[in-house]
């Protein structure tokens, strides 16, 4: 469990990272806070010939709101989203869904821009950037890029991040005062990635639910967005029966994978549990929050 | 730093109440302060002049034929000192095979320090890297290109016995490593009679101990002297010494194992592991100091795995509630060796031992068979079999009770072995001195505030809410003696010994046999040498895990240490104070049985007034003997063994509580809260006591919910790594309580018991039951660990 030798780099400037990272190519490897690449490299799955160093690098550090936005620089680390009181503020499902990311020890090195570009499928990021329809900034040799969240994540571990490209910065537009949202996972222990979990955001008009956006992780590829089961609900007064159709629909929105701790089957039902209680939750006065089923 | 000491009295105690006892009392552990400010002295802390590092290259196949291994690419790399394979290294240290002659027939392959001709499990050594570093022995390692002829792989137990089913090693005939049945009374006759008759099959699955300091050994051979030096993470340093004697062709003078700081144990390092032996006989090869530390990867394939057990259970009960039989047959899978030298047949050997062994039943019929396959060796790990035994016992009575419609506590109470029953033996044949399990019951009862929970319980199942209360009564096996493993050839030692001595200035230091794991055995040796000897226990120094200056002994294993190490340091420590006294009684012209030593000072006995001090009394013997009257000569070292000889083991017995929510849609379950009584006799230090079951509980309450070593059906462990094998974290766990009640035993005058393996040995069964009663509205029954959510989902058929 010794990583493989490699070569280091600490840049203090972006231009300095990306003209390190057109200079070594396929060989260098980007560390930003080490939680997710140190494991790898010690365990020899990766042996990059050399590691550029993002932890020195100004440009990619801060929490700020700009133009109403909240944009977070990539190496804003865990820690950061859960005690910001901007962030509290200006995107709560991200403080909330934080809590839930590793423990915090991992929560006060890992950052969310290394967490983005990790992209596990059963991370929560991912999931709540898609609900919240935020826009990645992207870094090149040729300039920068704009790229939305659910554009991104393009597959298990795959993003559309070039080999060439930073991550610098993440924009989470601003919303309307009548957003809700709400967070649930089921994870075996607390700080597991999650077998499933759910971050959805919605807003009601009167007692009609509308932009319904449940994102689930855990239950695809990439953060999932249920769009059978939200048009099941947006337009309509949330009721039991409806909400248990929006849940049978799951089937056409996830496409879960096995794996040690659950089956695919599982999985989806699983979803259709954690979705009936997220909408509970989003409209805590449509009273759906009813009991368990109780056993005949 | 100087921590307060508890003031709660002793807890009744005679003979041992001695003015200023610390027998009964908290006293924090005298190596707390090196240990938390980061000084303790670990073997990976070791570093010698001239020491390798050797990284092991470990079979990836659960069973193939080693056709070549090629290490020139290897031996060219950096740093390397050396590439040895199985074949290189069997030139200076002997196979060994890991039986018994008390468990009669069972059998085993030789084993080899690395593999020669094959690899028998995904982990196996089959060759060795020694480099300057351990990640440039890790860079070569990957060097070496070992070419494989696979073989086919046996892993399912079930079928490991078939005619079809290839034998692992055919010179054993069939994988059958053993086998035992026993009988007692007339069960089929009982089971006839039965108003009712149940079966159950029960289901453990397989976890390992997860020390956290991984196994660890630096091995220094001196050409100079002829002299092995070795540095081990180790329970049992005296048997580590005379093993390594053995096969590296040493006299056992010339190997010295010291064992210093360890990072829990808990049976993963009492076993002799090929690749630590490997790393000895490296050091013998190579003539240098060798190191090895496993990673934790390394760790989750080759540190013994336990359990693995299926067990089908049925009980026979009549109306009234009497239980009238026990069976079960039992079936484990071991793996591809039995291990050396304790052997992998005894946990199914305790299995038979302990199961209905609360219960006065006198019919019962056990059958177990242990079967080799390609996956990890299995050993003893905390409270072996019990919590096998515990939870098809248990879990049984359960089910009786619900069958003829009583409450598990009503069952229990008509058929647990009364308290006023000893002497007794049970049903397969264990004497038991004197337990309580009527008295635990009662206690447990309290501590609960059952008719509380009920309430609770009945309240939220209106709700919707499923809740569920489950008990267990456990017995458990400690201070072992030399029915354990001496009798079956080991050379094992049942007995422990400890030398006290004072210093000039009245200080007594202690050298003791058994080893301190990070439990606290060196804290409770100088709690009873303080109250024998009659100091203050900062003026006790104890020293242990050093097989060149102390005692003989076995270490620390089967919940002994206190019993049995304790016994020999109150014996040591009470011959210390007549010989001190003998001298104290010439210098002050008084009859020694009219002294005492108490609290540092020779007093008189009667009045408790000061007569001199001890450093006064030191001075005169060692700097100025010539005052002495003629014929004293003082003997201030003392030395005593002990090993309890009217019982082949001192069983204890306690009982636990499990409050349980599972959620049925999830499938998850939260432990809502956890109780444990326990009788381990005379309680010598109340704190260390209640975290040892404390840690016994939790590490019964993993495998009752997650952890599991998951294997393919190709042998390989697909979950070793601390992300995929679920260690239950503090966020996870219930608040535990611990109560207790004092049976001491007769046999020593301490009358302490082992502690060590009670939490372990009920936590399962108690949580099992807990999870049942929780879904009996639906009908369903859990009988395999872990209950995860999937196994629950598809109990209750929603998925
Ligand atoms: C015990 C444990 C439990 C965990 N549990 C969870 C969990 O429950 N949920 C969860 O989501 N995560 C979990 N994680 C992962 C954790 O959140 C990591 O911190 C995170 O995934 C990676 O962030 P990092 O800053 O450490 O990135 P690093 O490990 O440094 O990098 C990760 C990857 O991202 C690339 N990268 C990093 N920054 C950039 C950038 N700015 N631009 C382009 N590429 C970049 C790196 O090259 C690397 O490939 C856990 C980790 C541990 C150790």
């Amino acid at each position: 469990m010794k990583a493989p030798a490699f070569d280091y780099l600490a840049p203090t400037s972006l231009a300095g990272a990306l003209a390190a990272l057109a200079e070594h190519g396929e060989a260098a490897k980007l560390i930003a806070g080490g939680q997710s690449l140190v494991p790898a490299l010690n365990l020899r799955l990766l042996a990059p010939g050399i590691l550029i160093d993002l932890n020195g690098i100004g440009e990619l550090k801060g929490v700020s709101v700009q133009n109403g936005h909240l944009r977070l620089g990539a190496m804003t680390r865990h820690v950061e989203l859960e005690r910001s009181p901007v962030i509290r503020q200006h995107a709560p499902l991200l403080a909330e869904a934080i809590r839930h990311v590793a423990h915090p020890a991992v929560r006060t090195r890992g950052t969310i821009g290394g967490n983005l570009c990790h992209a596990d499928p059963a991370s929560e990021l991912p999931a709540c950037m898609v609900a919240l329809g935020a826009w990645f900034t992207l870094a090149g040799p040729d300039g920068e890029r704009r790229v939305p969240a659910n554009a991104f994540f393009k597959g298990v571990y795959e993003t559309d991040l070039g080999p060439d490209e930073i991550l610098t910065a993440i924009e989470v537009p601003q919303a309307g005062t009548n957003r809700r949202h709400a967070f649930l996972e089921l994870a075996r222990r607390s700080g597991d990635y999650a077998l499933v979990g759910i971050s959805c955001t919605a807003e009601m008009d009167g007692d009609i639910m509308a932009r319904l956006r449940p994102v689930f992780f855990a239950a695809g590829p990439h953060p999932m967005v249920a769009d059978h089961a939200a048009s099941v609900l947006n337009g309509r007064k949330p009721t039991a029966a409806l909400v248990q159709a929006a849940a049978a629909a799951l089937a056409d929105d996830l496409s879960p994978e096995g794996d040690l701790q659950i089956s695919a089957h599982t999985r989806i039902h699983l979803a259709r549990v954690i979705f009936r209680r997220a909408v509970a939750r989003l409209v805590p006065e449509a009273g759906l929050d009813g009991p368990q089923e109780v056993a005949a | 730093m100087s921590a307060k000491l508890d003031t709660t009295g002793p807890t009744g105690l005679s003979e041992l109440d001695r003015p200023n006892s610390y027998i009964g009392r908290s006293v924090p552990r005298p190596n707390l302060t090196r240990l938390t400010q980061g000084r303790g002295q670990y073997v990976s802390d070791v570093v010698l002049p001239r020491m390798g590092h050797v990284a092991f290259v470990r079979s990836p196949h659960a069973h193939a034929r080693i056709v070549s291994i090629e290490t020139a690419a290897a031996k060219a790399a950096p740093g390397v000192i050396a590439v040895v394979t199985g074949r290189e290294l069997a030139g200076v240290c002997t196979p060994w095979i890991g039986v018994l002659t008390h468990l009669k027939g069972l059998k085993s392959a030789p084993q080899h320090p690395i593999a020669i001709e094959k690899a028998s499990w995904q982990g196996e050594a089959v060759a060795a890297v020694v480099a300057q570093t351990r990640a440039q022995a890790e860079d070569a390692a990957e060097l070496v290109a070992v070419d494989y002829e696979e073989l086919p792989v046996v892993t399912d137990m079930e079928t490991a016995l078939d005619p079809g089913t290839p034998v692992i090693h055919p010179e054993l005939g069939d994988n059958l490593a053993w086998e035992r049945l026993h009988v007692a009374g007339d069960p089929d006759a009982a089971f006839a009679s039965a108003d009712h008759v149940i079966e159950a099959t029960f289901g453990f699955g397989r976890h390992t101990g997860v020390t956290l300091e991984p196994r660890a050994v630096v091995a220094d051979y001196n050409a100079g002297d002829g002299r092995l030096t070795v540095y081990q993470a180790t329970q049992a340093p005296h048997m580590i010494q005379n093993i390594l004697a053995k096969h590296l062709d040493l006299p056992e003078s010339q190997v010295r194992v010291l064992c210093k700081d360890v990072g829990g144990s808990f049976g993963i390092k009492v076993h002799v592991y090929a690749d630590e032996v490997a790393t000895a006989a490296l050091s013998k090869l190579l003539r240098r100091p060798v190191k090895f530390v496993a990673d934790r990867i390394e760790s989750f394939v080759t540190d013994i795995h336990a359990r693995d057990h299926r067990v089908k259970g049925r009980i026979g009960v009549m109306n009234d509630g009497t239980i009238t039989a026990f069976e079960i047959d039992d079936l484990t899978g071991i793996g591809p060796y039995s291990m050396y030298p304790r052997t992998s047949a005894i946990e199914a050997n305790q299995v038979v031992n302990f199961t209905g062994g609360q219960y006065t039943c006198p019919n019962y019929r056990a059958l177990a068979r242990v079967v080799f396959q390609n996956k990890n060796v299995t050993c003893q790990y905390r409270a072996v079999g019990h919590p096998i035994a515990c939870s098809v016992t248990e879990g049984l009575v359960d089910l009786a009770a619900r069958r003829i419609g009583m409450d598990p506590v009503e069952i229990r109470r008509k058929n647990v072995i009364p308290d006023d029953a000893y002497p007794c033996q049970s049903s397969a044949g264990m004497k038991f001195e004197r337990l309580s399990h009527q008295a635990a019951l009662e206690k447990l009862l309290d501590m609960m505030d059952l008719e509380a929970l009920r309430a609770d319980q009945a309240e939220a199942r209106r709700r919707g809410i499923h809740r569920g209360i489950g008990i267990a009564s456990f017995i458990e096996v400690t201070n072992p003696s030399a029915a354990f493993y001496g009798v079956g050839g080991a050379r094992i030692s049942s007995q422990d010994g400890v030398t006290v001595r004072m210093d000039a200035q009245g200080s007594i230091h202690v050298a003791s046999s058994v080893t301190e794991q990070g439990q606290g055995a060196e804290a409770v040796t100088a709690q009873v040498v303080a109250t024998a000897f009659g100091v203050p226990i900062e003026r006790v120094r104890v020293v242990t895990g050093d097989t060149d200056n102390t005692p003989y002994g076995g270490g620390t294993w089967a919940s002994r240490a206190a019993g049995i190490g304790g016994e020999a340091a109150w014996q040591a420590g009470k011959v210390l104070r007549g010989n001190v006294l003998s001298v104290a009684g010439a210098i002050l012209q008084a009859q020694a049985e009219n002294l005492d030593i108490r609290d540092g000072l020779v007093v008189d006995a009667e009045t408790g007034r000061e007569r001199m001090p001890l450093d006064e009394v030191a001075r005169i013997a060692y700097f100025r003997p010539d005052t002495l009257p003629p014929g004293v000569q003082p003997e201030f070292v003392a030395t005593r063994h002990y090993v309890p000889k009217r019982y082949p083991f001192a069983f204890t017995n306690g009982i636990q509580g499990s409050y349980v929510e599972v959620d049925a849609e999830t499938g998850f379950i939260k432990l809502l809260k956890h109780w444990c009584v326990e009788d381990c006799g005379t309680i010598l230090n109340p704190q260390l006591v209640d975290e040892q079951v404390r840690g016994g509980i939790v590490q019964g309450l993993g495998p009752a919910l997650y952890e599991h070593c998951l294997y393919d059906e190709h042998g390989q462990l697909l979950n070793g790594n601390m992300a995929d094998y679920l260690v239950p974290m503090a966020f996870e766990m219930p608040d535990i309580e611990v109560g207790h009640v004092s049976t001491p035993t007769g046999e020593s005058e301490l009358g302490a018991k082992g502690a060590g393996e009670a939490g372990t040995a009920g936590a399962a069964a108690a949580v099992m039951n807990a999870v049942n009663d929780a879904l009996a509205p639906f009908g369903v029954v859990l009988t395999s660990i872990p209950m995860t959510p999937e196994r629950v989902l598809r109990a209750l058929g929603r998925v």
